[in-house]
């Protein structure tokens, strides 16, 4: 690895790892958000300047250049970070799902005796039975 | 015993009043329409046919649609609900047989194949039913013809299990059948008439949707085994 190749690394890692403490301080990111970016920009931090450590993961893995080692570790944790996102827009979907249908149920009850109506008490006061 | 029957919409409007007043003539229950984000007035429509309407604000699809039915079923105490298209492909006239399946099981679902005279979809789709027909049989244990019927019974012990979250929002057939079999759930077909639709349009229409179906529902069927359907 040339020094300007590690320079640069350095900047970029260091550069993004204040990028996102920023936007958290800032609350236009959410701490459980974060902590995925905050762990990928350290982890390239540690392997850039620590040159030892990157030569020895570069040999195991059977790179044969230490950036590549470099670009497999970055590619990695941006693939953890989309599958993260896509957990996160899962839960995300179920929760509006949720909520539209009470949102639904509500207006349906609202709408008024439009027939009769077979239920015992006010409809608030039940709890809805399913798990 | 309190039935409910259950329509879920997406832009019917210009049917929605016809259909009700079919199955009025056919049965006694309370009529819950649920407007599933439609653009037009599909819940006027429907409040003016007599039933009361549960508007999505937002399109969910079909299976989140029936979902929020189900709730509010559960939620009113109602002993079964009885759901079916709002297009009119569903013969409102099969709708005593649905009901008589309740007495031996949980979810009855009517199948168009298992009578003569109902309508036959074009052969491609054919095709798919009887494929995941065939899956869905060999998951649940008993002959399952029509898969993607959406004209059902469905018992208040079923209503249980199909408010869980692991009701699929867009296609609820062949997987969730395959489930409530495995469940313990009794489940049974019988037969039923079923026209094609007005407008020809379909919710399995258009040129990838076809295929992202068939992909969708051979993982939800390939995961039915690895998965846990306790009640």
């Amino acid at each position: 690895m040339t020094q300007n190749q590690r320079i640069f690394a350095i900047i970029a890692a260091l550069g993004t790892l204040l990028f996102i403490l920023e936007l958290v301080r800032r609350r236009r990111l959410k701490e459980e958000y974060s902590w995925l970016w905050i762990l990928t920009s350290m982890t390239m931090i540690v392997l850039v300047s620590w040159y030892g450590l990157i030569e020895h993961i570069s040999s195991l893995i059977g790179a044969v250049l230490p950036t590549t080692t470099l670009f497999i570790f970055a590619l990695l944790f941006l693939l953890l970070i989309s599958v993260h996102f896509s957990t996160v827009i899962s839960r995300l979907s179920q929760q509006i799902r949720r909520l539209t249908q009470e949102l639904a149920i509500l207006s349906a009850e609202r709408d008024g005796p439009a027939q009769k109506d077979h239920q015992s008490g006010d409809p608030r006061q039940r709890k809805d039975v399913a798990p | 015993m309190r039935l409910l029957v259950l329509l879920p919409a997406f832009n019917e409007a210009s049917r929605i009043r016809r259909v009700l007043q079919a199955i009025r003539q056919e049965i006694q229950g309370d009529l819950l329409v649920v407007d599933d984000g439609s653009a037009d007035d599909t819940a006027a429509e429907a409040r003016l046919g007599g039933a009361r309407v549960a508007v999505h604000p937002v399109n969910l699809g079909y299976g989140a649609a029936l979902q929020t039915g189900y709730r509010y079923a559960l939620r009113h105490g109602y002993d079964a609900v009885l759901q079916l298209d709002a297009d009119g492909q569903h013969d409102p006239t099969s709708i005593p047989g649905l009901l008589a399946g309740l007495s031996a099981a949980d979810v009855v679902v009517g199948s168009r194949f298992l009578e003569a005279g109902s309508y036959r979809p074009p052969f491609a789709r054919r095709l798919g039913m009887w494929l995941f027909g065939k899956l869905a049989s060999v998951l649940c244990g008993q002959r399952i013809t029509d898969p993607t019927s959406g004209f059902q019974a469905v018992s208040r012990e079923a209503l249980h299990f199909y408010a869980h979250e692991r009701y699929p929002a867009d296609y609820p057939d062949a997987d969730v059948l395959a489930m409530v079999a495995r469940s313990g759930l009794r489940l049974t077909e019988v037969p039923v008439r079923m026209l094609a639709s007005a407008s020809g349009k379909s919710m399995h229409g258009g040129l990838i949707k076809p295929f992202y179906y068939v992909f969708r529902m051979s993982l939800a069927l390939m995961l039915v085994p690895l998965r846990s359907h306790r009640r």
